[in-house]
């Protein structure tokens, strides 16, 4: 790791008025932000339909069965993730490895059954143009997407390139995998959140 | 953080060394130090700042000479921007109006007050080592850079940059050219300010140096507290927006765009526009004002900072009312979430949420005034130095009153009828972002160059700086008062179309030639900022006998800051204090001496 | 040099609810220059009192202003005596309290890119349908030709004609972007909305032609939207309302919507 980083307090250690590290405070803003980014696209969506005159329920035109799937995937991965920061807090990075590979194969399962339900509506010509229902539904659900697709490459990192840091610094990477874990169960919150809103409402 | 068999590393390469080793593209281009960082943010946003008032020189002959071709850039400027005979189109005025407003908010001040001195200063002034997270600073740089030159790049490109003002009102945004590559360059700004927000946030509040505890926190470090408080949460509803109308530029959603439009003749959907229609334009309107009413606060908190520090340093006496000071602009910080309405009251809403906008905006203006108030004070019982960046931040006083007096007007509804988008509303947020924030900029350059170089600044180029700039400020600034309260419309390209625009005609011609004296006035400034830098008088690391802690620092610290640890024992501005012989008592400085 | 007025106040107002908005413009003033002049006395005293010079050191002790208290307190009364007792009465009259459309005299305007379209109900007094697919270059805003309400509506580009000392009713609606339509001489403006028709109301209370102007920036040719508003008498009212042929399109120069 650069010197930089070594000299800067609480980069690992907690600090000792707020009990957190500086990456533990720092995902926390962020996830701060991240909910002021979702509340507005959730309360455009809210304004957006009460405005309309008609709406169709998410569960007549969506597949609901698939997407119940996907949250539970996306639940059990969420609980591969605490798993794995937990195998590394035992100083077992060979499970916690185990875990955040299944973490990464669980989101995957998630975009491909995400990748089926685009394609269908596609071949069924909905597309984001077609009324403001799709509209939302693509853009919340691509959004979405983005951010799963996002935490894959992380935790892709922490398997590859970055697993290097496990033998130099594992209390850092220990807390970096538990940022992380923060992160996906806020992405994780966001599905629960967008589930019934758009697909059972 | 139970993992205990590895103990933390203790820093055994100290930084300082560690930089001497670095190449130089490392060390200076791709550095990770706060410093170079904040320099990068300060040069990039200054070159911007001067291309966004370069834009408005092209606009103000145009205000100044309707109709008539432009002498010297009118045959540089592309065949969309200019008429047969080299006149501005009102294409290119467009144009030009919005990315002056873009250029000057998103890539000039809030860099420059945030990126730059707040990079550069907060650490310093908390006795840290360097931001929590200096790659995301970084990061931060580098997208705050590609966000600039995405917009820069907009001008050349097929359809030419945006043009639909720096709102972006739909439906306009979103069927006119040059908004797509607008909204991604949007979204990458909006990147680098919430990578540098969290950043600040977490810096202020983990890695403050023994003793210093939050109200010993100088001014200008709450009001970088509070402003990245704005960004990180105001920001992120401006992304959302930028989405939304992204999406309906590009996938042909219709968040925005209402039932039954026609556009130059047709019904919507048509194949080049194929909105369905049910959106509502009032939508874009709230989201956008609930990032950009904070943003004003982000535009004018931190050079509240800047002026605060230098007040204190030059007064030779402690802030009045210091704490008074940061509670205000922690209420103005929550208040300002709840006015965004204010910029909305001729949407036709209704009686009842106009009065609720109009209430919060005359229970904001309170906290301004607390400041204000306290800063005049302050001056109270002086021994008043001045120099440069005094004179600056003194201007910035009067100039900042008349800004926020002349928003009252605008903040009740009733008299917004008649001033509402006219002159009046540019004139009143230019008193408060041109004389006002630019003013505390130039406070902030002259205040802190010594540390940055090593060297001081001319004083007598200072001076040839401050004057004529001030009066040019208010000789382009106040008329547009007058055009407005005669109820000209903003964003008119040829004024002489209207009654009130001939009966106020006269004023644009001052105001243009008060900016095209302005843009020279700030030549001596320019050349004052590089060849001080090679020739200013060198300087002791605490030329202005200050008692904060950037000036506990070499100049120009090194990797890391400062050469030995630092503690504080005492409040940021004890300058005079009674007993003894020093006039200023550093805040690092052990109470035994 | 170009010629160019130098006006330094309010323009003309024709309007009868004029005057309590120009009232409180003047009441903000006042208190502006106030504040402005009771800062700027201290601040000036304090610029040549206290300067740096030798034997003189700051007074660090913090001075007791309790005129600063005051002051505040007296900027937060004020402005809640301006808001409660001028500027929501103001508010509250122009924007809600419409006259009884019977006693008023209805006008619809179509805004679009870059032009304001009257329209008039015509001798029935009712305004026939519109639809925006009947839009065409020969029906402006889109008049239902199977509504017979339609046949005698008047329709007008840039240029309205109201009667003075009646209230006159605006219904505002866009056909494409957003446009403001403000009447500065009648102390009048109001956002105009795609996908809404808002209402507005004035009584003018003198004659005369005034500039209508657009205060939202709604495209390229922005600036040349302007039209004209025509104060008349009763009677010449009526007999410009005779005059216009109904059911005619009216003459339109390509120049008033080049785009």
């Amino acid at each position: 790791m650069s010197a930089t980083a070594e000299v800067i307090p609480h980069t690992v250690e907690p600090h000792p008025v707020t009990g957190v590290y500086n990456g533990k405070f720092g995902m926390w803003l962020f996830l701060a932000s991240e909910i002021m980014l979702f509340g507005a696209l959730f309360s455009s969506y809210v304004l957006l339909r009460v405005g309309s005159a008609e709406w169709p329920h998410g569960y007549s035109v969506l597949n609901v069965p698939l997407a119940t799937v996907n949250t539970m995937v996306l639940i059990t991965s969420s609980v591969t993730v605490v798993m794995a920061w937990y195998c590394l807090q035992l100083n077992d990075f060979g499970k916690a490895r185990l875990y955040l590979l299944a973490t990464i194969g669980l989101a995957l399962v998630f975009m491909v059954i995400k990748y089926i339900e685009y394609s269908s509506k596609f071949e069924h010509h909905h597309y984001p143009r077609t009324n403001l229902f799709y509209g939302l539904y693509f853009t919340l659900t691509g959004l979405h997407g983005l951010h799963v697709l996002g935490g894959i490459l992380v935790f892709l990192y922490f398997v590859g390139p970055g697993a290097g840091m496990w033998k130099t610094d594992p209390h850092r990477y220990t807390n970096r995998v538990e940022c992380a874990g923060l992160y996906w169960h806020f992405v994780d919150l966001v599905w629960i959140f967008l589930f019934p809103s758009i697909y059972l409402l | 953080m139970s993992a205990a068999t590895h103990g933390s590393h203790a820093g055994h390469d100290h930084g300082a060394a560690h930089g001497h080793d670095l190449p130089f593209w490392r060390k200076y281009v791709f550095s990770v130090d706060h410093k170079v960082i904040g320099v990068q943010y300060t040069i990039t946003a200054l070159v911007f700042l001067l291309f966004g008032f370069s834009l408005m020189m092209i606009m103000r002959y145009q205000l100044a000479y309707p109709g008539r071709p432009l002498p010297i850039v009118g045959s540089w400027l592309g065949p969309g921007l200019v008429n047969a005979d080299r006149s501005l189109s009102p294409d290119g005025y467009n144009v030009f109006g919005a990315m002056h407003g873009t250029i000057m908010v998103f890539l000039a001040v809030v860099p420059l007050v945030v990126g730059g001195f707040g990079n550069y200063v907060v650490p310093l002034q908390i006795g840290a080592p360097d931001m929590a997270f200096p790659r995301l600073n970084a990061a931060s740089y580098w997208s705050y850079l590609s966000g600039g030159l995405v917009m820069f790049a907009s001008f050349f490109m097929k359809g030419g940059a945006a043009q639909s003002g720096w709102t972006s009102y739909a439906p306009l945004a979103v069927i006119s050219p040059g908004q797509t590559v607008w909204l991604l360059g949007m979204v990458l700004l909006i990147t680098s300010s919430l990578l540098g927000s969290v950043n600040f946030i977490v810096t202020i509040v983990q890695l403050r140096a023994p003793g210093l505890s939050f109200f010993r926190l100088p001014f200008f470090v709450w009001a970088q507290f509070v402003t990245a408080f704005l960004l990180l949460l105001a920001f992120p509803p401006l992304e959302a927006a930028a989405i939304l109308q992204l999406m309906d530029r590009i996938a042909g959603t219709s968040f925005f765009m209402p039932t039954g439009l026609v556009v130059s003749g047709q019904i919507l959907p048509t194949e080049a526009l194929p909105h369905t229609g049910g959106g509502s334009p009032l939508l874009w309107q709230h989201l956008f004002w609930f990032l950009a009413h904070p943003e004003v606060y982000v535009l004018i908190l931190p050079a509240m900072g800047i002026v605060a520090e230098v007040v204190a340093n030059n007064t030779r006496k402690p802030l009045w009312g210091y704490r008074s000071m940061v509670y205000a602009i922690i209420f103005l910080g929550f208040m300002s979430f709840i006015v965004w309405a204010h910029h909305m009251f001729m949407t036709g809403m209704g009686t009842k949420l106009s009065l609720f906008f109009a209430t919060t905006t005359m229970i904001i203006s309170i906290p301004s005034v607390v400041v204000l108030t306290a800063l005049i004070l302050s001056l109270w019982g002086a021994a008043m130095r001045f120099n440069s960046q005094f004179l600056f931040a003194l201007a910035f006083l009067p100039m900042f009153a008349i800004g926020g007096l002349t928003g009252l007007p605008l903040g009740l509804p009733a008299s917004d009828i008649h001033l509402h988008d006219t002159y009046y509303v540019i004139g009143h947020f230019h008193y408060v972002v041109a004389p006002g924030t630019i003013f505390a900029i130039f406070a902030g350059v002259y205040h802190w160059y010594p540390k940055v170089t090593g060297r001081k600044m001319s004083e007598l180029l200072g001076r040839v700086h401050f004057w004529p700039s001030l009066i040019c400020m208010n000789v382009i600034f106040l008329p547009m008062l007058f055009q407005g309260l005669q109820g000209l419309s903003r964003r008119t390209y040829d004024p002489l179309v209207y009654d009130a625009g001939q009966a106020v005609q006269g004023w644009h011609f001052v105001s243009s030639w008060g900016a095209w004296i302005l843009a020279i006035a700030q030549i001596p400034f320019i050349i004052n900022f590089f060849w001080s830098a090679v020739a200013g008088k060198k300087v002791s690391d605490n030329p202005w006998d200050a008692t904060t802690l950037e000036w506990a620092a070499p100049s120009p610290p090194p990797h890391g800051n400062f050469l030995k640890s630092v503690s504080v024992y005492r409040d940021p501005y004890v300058y005079s204090p009674p007993g003894r012989p020093s006039d200023f008592w550093p805040q690092n400085q052990p109470p035994e001496d | 040099m170009m010629a160019g007025g130098y006006s330094l106040w309010l323009p003309v107002d024709v309007s009868k609810h004029g005057f309590e908005i120009d009232r409180l413009i003047y009441a903000l003033h006042i208190l502006m220059a106030v504040l402005f002049v009771g800062w700027g006395i201290v601040f000036a005293y304090c610029l040549v009192r206290f300067r740096q010079r030798p034997g003189h050191r700051a007074d660090a002790v913090v001075i007791k202003a309790k005129a600063s208290k005051y002051a505040e307190i007296g900027v937060a009364v004020f402005e809640a005596v301006l808001l409660l007792a001028f500027a929501v009465p103001v508010l509250a009259r122009v924007k809600n309290q419409f006259p009884s459309e019977a006693e008023s005299e209805v006008v619809r305007v179509v805004a679009e890119q870059f032009a304001w379209n009257g329209h008039y109900a015509g001798a029935d007094g009712v305004f026939g349908r519109t639809d925006p697919k009947f839009i065409a270059p020969d029906n402006l805003i889109g008049l239902d030709p199977n509504d017979p309400h339609g046949t005698d509506d008047i329709i007008t580009v840039n240029e309205l004609h109201v009667p003075v000392n009646k209230p006159v009713i605006v219904r505002l609606s866009s056909k494409d972007v957003i446009h403001s339509f403000a009447v500065p001489a009648l102390r009048v403006k109001q956002d105009v909305i795609p996908g809404m028709t808002i209402p507005i109301w004035f009584e003018a209370a003198r004659l005369g032609e005034f500039d209508i102007q657009c205060a939202q920036l709604c495209g390229n040719n922005h600036f040349k939207m302007r039209g004209r508003i025509h104060i008349d008498t009763d009677a010449a009212f009526a007999e410009w309302k005779k005059s216009k042929a109904p059911g005619e399109a009216p003459k339109v120069s390509e120049e008033d919507f080049q785009l």
